[in-house]
């Protein structure tokens, strides 16, 4: 090849028709499905928590997109049933992850929907999975002689609280644990919704 | 019906535009090729001999019986001059960020098994550290030594010498600042949330603007170019340099694209980062390099037209192999697998083109360090696209996905490929722009042993502890659990493989300091003023 403007063009017009393909043609089709009724969009409290989960990198460990039974035993391990492109319609960034070193999220809060549960394993994962390797954020709560009224005492096991103190729950540890709550698609979506189906057996659904 | 009507229109489009494409090219001859032009990366004496300037009588690294420093004609010295400044800056910059990067990555890997460590700071936590690190290697170290050895080999095989290297210079500022601002706010916790995309958009205009201006002045030479031919490199060189920004700045443009079609454009960018970006770099590296450093052309030339004109069509559709059991349409996840299997085809393209030649002359392997590095990292290539490939595949992937199998396969490709191949570039190259010898060349050696072995750990470790991981995931009678407690042991053999990288890094920013500090050359500093 001798000549630079045509290599150019050609090169960014393979890139465009590539990005119709992967980006735009999607983009409709993901963008005509309503989204469910039974999603809600995050209140300001959940937002914020979000915003925490985005902020302090969860999705790098953590999926939030359980895979159909033909594929995996996601739904075996409480993880929900498989999601589905409408699932996420108010979701931006999505956090779909990529990595499972901690588990699926997608329906965390239909499986642990407690607050004091969220909050334990936040400051100390190993207070309640002694196997587990996921950081501690002892940076969202505090230690305190004695809780003030309206202070969130979180509660822990001897060997993980600090003697003689209480462990408080800071705004951003309370706002997390209430978005992780609120993480809970098990309401139905109708079979023929967007999803990678590319496992499917023939004649089973979903 | 939408999606099908779609198509159709696609591919009607498409198959003219092809055909009205294949007609000029045709009628303008444009695929005649001899093994002639192959050789216009050398002068007329340089064929046939060993040119690599780590060895030198002066350093006692001479090795090989018969090598003669290598003659410069006064137009390559003054090309050379005109490049020496910018491509100065941007391996200054890159190695710095290699070694900051590397110290992330390796706090990183260790707190997967020490997940009370450095816990009292949120900068420090592991899903920043993580990020900091594919921040720092990709937009600092791959990103602007691939543009700085692009900026330094493009002149040469356009006979030219650099336009507007002023420039380029204010790229690599501009680049530098929006680097640094980016990774600022990732540690405060302001981030954009998408893998691959954490820089806020707001900062993303600096890194856009900075990749513009570098782009500018080789787009600029091409234009200049005293010959008819342009070598295989420029072809990678000029396609990527327009490839990244318009991949960059579509997939941070704000407010158009939620959930699952988010995840897509975040897909299809993060895999174009890989192969319409990091790939021409290092492989328009490796095809100026291996040929010149051994003294004689690739294999076939004419077999690197196919190689690169199916890299850009099937590299650019292969994105959605990420999200394969995920919640997007069936049809574009399968067309990404296809095209992941097609990627076989540019892949042993190169490899023939690439290996055939190293190993008809394994004399020349042993005797050079940065020929050692850079055929390696071709080796690597093969090997990590072979992989990929496999990977994309359906039955593959429901193991592999979602474990460190992952990690270990990316580490192939952006360290095992591109750092290696950089790694023989920067050391062939700074001799030549400076004037000097490596001031510590047993440093060289020691520092292709280091990351050789300590790369071999750290992807046996992964590989291996990715796919039991797997495994143990699909097995519905193991609880989750066990698939994290077998992978500790290899997590831990990670971190040993990162240090001994890291510390060869290290060695390597070591020898590069030392060489900028001493200056360049009285003789060839005089070439640039000329």
């Amino acid at each position: 090849m001798n000549r630079s403007l045509p290599l150019i063009i050609l090169a960014m017009a393979i890139l465009a028709f590539a990005t119709t393909l992967l980006v735009i043609v999607p983009k409709f089709q993901i963008g005509h499905e309503p989204a469910p009724a039974g999603l809600h969009p995050y209140t300001a409290q959940q937002q914020r928590g979000r915003d925490q989960y985005v902020a302090l990198g969860c999705v790098y460990c953590h999926s939030q997109q359980p895979r159909t039974p033909d594929q995996a035993p996601d739904a075996e391990r409480g993880w929900g049933r498989a999601s589905v492109a409408a699932d996420y319609a108010y979701d931006s960034p999505h956090l779909m992850g990529t990595m499972r070193t901690g588990p699926d999220l997608m329906n965390v809060g239909a499986r642990l929907p407690s607050m004091g549960w969220q909050l334990s394993h936040l400051y100390q994962p190993r207070a309640i999975s002694p196997w587990s390797i996921m950081p501690s954020y002892p940076f969202l709560f505090e230690v305190k002689d004695k809780a003030a009224p309206g202070d969130t005492v979180v509660w822990l096991p001897a060997k993980s609280a600090p003697p003689g103190k209480v462990v408080v729950a800071k705004p951003e540890a309370i706002d997390l644990a209430a978005y992780l709550i609120a993480l809970d698609r098990t309401y139905p979506v109708p079979s023929t919704a967007i999803r990678d189906d590319g496992y499917a057996k023939h004649g089973a659904g979903r | 019906m939408l999606t099908l009507g779609l198509f159709v229109v696609i591919s009607f489009v498409v198959s003219l535009a092809a055909l009205a494409a294949l007609i000029w090219a045709i009628s303008s001859d444009q695929f005649s090729f001899s093994q002639r032009q192959a050789r216009i990366i050398f002068e007329p004496d340089e064929e046939g001999q060993l040119d690599d300037p780590t060895i030198s009588p002066r350093n006692g690294r001479s090795t090989h019986g018969n090598i003669e420093p290598t003659k410069f004609d006064l137009l390559r010295s003054s090309i050379d001059a005109s490049t020496a400044r910018p491509v100065s800056v941007l391996i200054g910059s890159a190695v710095l960020w290699l070694v900051i990067g590397s110290a992330f990555g390796l706090i990183a890997s260790l707190k997967l098994h020490l997940p009370d460590w450095l816990d009292t700071q949120a900068w420090l936590t592991f899903g920043r550290v993580r990020t900091l690190h594919l921040t720092l290697v990709i937009y600092g170290w791959l990103s602007m030594a691939g543009i700085g050895i692009a900026m330094w080999v493009t002149p040469r095989i356009f006979q030219a010498p650099l336009q507007s290297p002023t420039l380029a210079i204010w790229g690599t500022i501009f680049w530098n600042i929006g680097l640094v601002a980016g990774v600022i706010a990732i540690a405060c916790g302001w981030s954009d949330g998408e893998e691959w995309l954490e820089i806020p958009w707001q900062i993303d205009g600096l890194l856009a603007i900075g990749g513009a201006l570098c782009a500018v002045p080789l787009i600029r030479t091409a234009f200049t170019r005293n010959v008819e031919h342009i070598y295989v490199s420029g072809w990678y060189y000029l396609a990527a340099l327009c490839w990244f920004p318009a991949l960059f700045v579509i997939a941070n443009i704000p407010g158009i694209f939620v959930g699952a079609e988010q995840a897509t454009v975040n897909w299809w960018f993060a895999h174009n980062v890989l192969g319409l970006w990091l790939t021409p770099l290092g492989l328009g590296a490796a095809y100026y390099f291996i040929p010149k450093i051994i003294g004689k052309p690739v294999y076939s030339y004419a077999l690197s037209l196919l190689g690169f004109w199916a890299l850009a069509l099937f590299y650019s559709q292969v994105g959605i192999h990420h999200l394969i059991g995920g919640p997007v349409p069936t049809w574009v996840v399968t067309l990404s697998i296809v095209q992941s299997v097609m990627m076989f085809v540019p892949v042993i393209a190169v490899a023939i083109n690439q290996h055939v030649v190293v190993a008809r002359n394994m004399w020349a392997f042993r005797a050079s360090i940065p020929l050692r590095f850079i055929s390696l990292g071709a080796i690597m290539y093969t090997a990590a696209s072979f992989e990929g490939s496999l990977e994309a595949l359906r039955s593959v992937n429901t193991v592999t996905h979602f474990t460190q199998f992952t990690v270990g396969h990316a580490h192939l490709g952006a360290y095992g490929f591109t750092s290696f191949v950089f790694f023989g570039c920067l050391y062939y190259m700074l001799p030549r722009i400076t004037g000097r010898d490596w001031p510590l060349p047993s440093l060289i050696a020691a520092h292709f042993w280091l990351v050789v072995g300590g790369f071999s750990i750290y992807f046996v470790a992964l590989t291996i502890g990715g796919w039991l991981q797997g495994e143990a995931m699909l097995d519905a009678t193991r609880p989750f659990s066990a698939s994290v407690i077998l992978l500790k042991p290899f997590l831990e053999g990670r971190s040993v493989g990162g240090a001994l990288m890291t510390l060869g890094h290290l060695l390597f920013a070591a020898n590069v300091i030392a060489m900028f500090a001493r200056g360049r050359h009285p003789a060839s500093a005089e070439g640039s003023v000329a």
